[in-house]
């Protein structure tokens, strides 16, 4: 016989996420979710943030990667307390392990941290982690079709970074395709174009940043 | 590969469903998915054969419905189906739409068979050519 159910599966991940949210709002921190692909140059543009955030904010890293700890190295170099989260093969963080791994950082001494997802632009859209703030890379050299094949993770975000954007002449992408895709799941939400590499454009994403870490946390 | 997390929780909620029903068997699991989410049914199916073995799911069919991306044309005002692949309105080619669905994902209901109610649901399951 049929029974009827109607119970969202995302539900145990959801929970987990509104409490982590708790945690997180008790002290005062706003927590940013790093999404792309490997390569989209997530760590590249965190370096660069701190570098632009450090002083209004004490800021925390989460280092998401399958194996290995090279980015945690790279964060930790520049002070920053960072942790790094090991997910043994998984391709994407669940609120759990964010839940699991809180307790390694400064909470007391933190009021910003920032997620590196795994490199990815499927599975991580499908799960929140507790973040106030969910920013999506897409670098040039991957290509302008990506709203179109991952809608998820473009529909989900609150911003869209367009990175590595210094390297548009030397490749035929289309970044009005990627506008007008990126509008229509997600009208709301700004796009910027940086270059972690030279830094053009960094200023304006620390700006939103810092005014929503700003609103996060009042 | 993130369909195996969800199956664990998946088959976790299905388990206790059946259980509070007294079900003794699930046979199906209908799912119903927004066609924006990356959700691979067939995924489900394999982590969900390899999971369930000596529960009362073992063997339970995966059936996954896509509901379609709904919109709202912020010019023209119509409703309207788009697919991800031509994110446009189907009226009028705009690009201004406003999101109504596509993102769901949720348990439709489960094919069980009930204790005390055998024969009744494994001829159920024989229909449905579950056997």
């Amino acid at each position: 016989m049929e029974i009827k159910v109607l119970h969202q599966i995302m539900d145990w991940n959801e929970d987990v996420s509104e409490e982590v949210k708790a945690t997180l709002a008790s002290h005062k921190i706003c927590m940013i979710n790093v999404m792309g692909s490997p390569g989209a140059g997530k760590t590249s543009m965190i370096t660069s943030l701190i570098g632009k955030l450090k002083d209004r904010f004490r800021i925390g890293v989460i280092e998401g990667d399958i194996a290995g700890q090279v980015d945690a190295d790279r964060i930790a170099e520049l002070g920053i307390p960072t942790v790094q989260l090991n997910t043994d093969g998984a391709c994407h963080i669940e609120a759990m392990s964010i839940q699991h791994i809180l307790p390694c950082l400064p909470l007391e001494d933190l009021d910003l941290i920032f997620v590196e997802n795994i490199g990815n632009l499927v599975c991580p859209a499908e799960f929140r982690i507790g973040e106030s703030l969910r920013i999506t890379l897409l670098s040039i050299p991957e290509g302008d079709d990506k709203v179109e094949k991952y809608p998820l993770m473009f529909t989900d975000t609150d911003c869209l970074v367009l990175n590595k954007y210094d390297m548009l002449p030397y490749f035929d992408f289309d970044e009005e395709r990627v506008c007008a895709n990126y509008q229509t799941v997600n009208p709301e939400a700004p796009l910027f174009r940086i270059s972690s590499r030279t830094g053009n454009g960094l200023d304006e994403l620390a700006g939103f940043i810092a005014q929503k870490a700003g609103s996060a946390v009042s | 590969m993130h369909e195996l997390s969800i199956t664990e929780h998946l088959l976790e909620h299905c388990i206790s469903e059946a259980k509070s029903r007294n079900a003794s068997r699930i046979r199906v699991i209908r799912l119903c998915i927004g066609q924006l989410r990356g959700i691979v049914p067939d995924c489900i199916q394999i982590y969900l054969d390899m999971l369930s073995e000596g529960t009362v799911a073992e063997g339970a069919q995966i059936e996954a419905e896509f509901l379609p991306v709904k919109v709202q044309c912020r010019d023209c005002g119509q409703e309207g189906e788009i697919t991800p692949h031509r994110l446009c309105c189907p009226h009028c080619g705009s690009l201004n739409l406003k999101l109504l669905s596509g993102k769901e994902f949720y348990i439709k209901s489960l094919e069980v068979d009930i204790d005390g109610n055998k024969s009744t649901a494994s001829d159920h399951g024989l229909e449905r050519g579950c056997e």
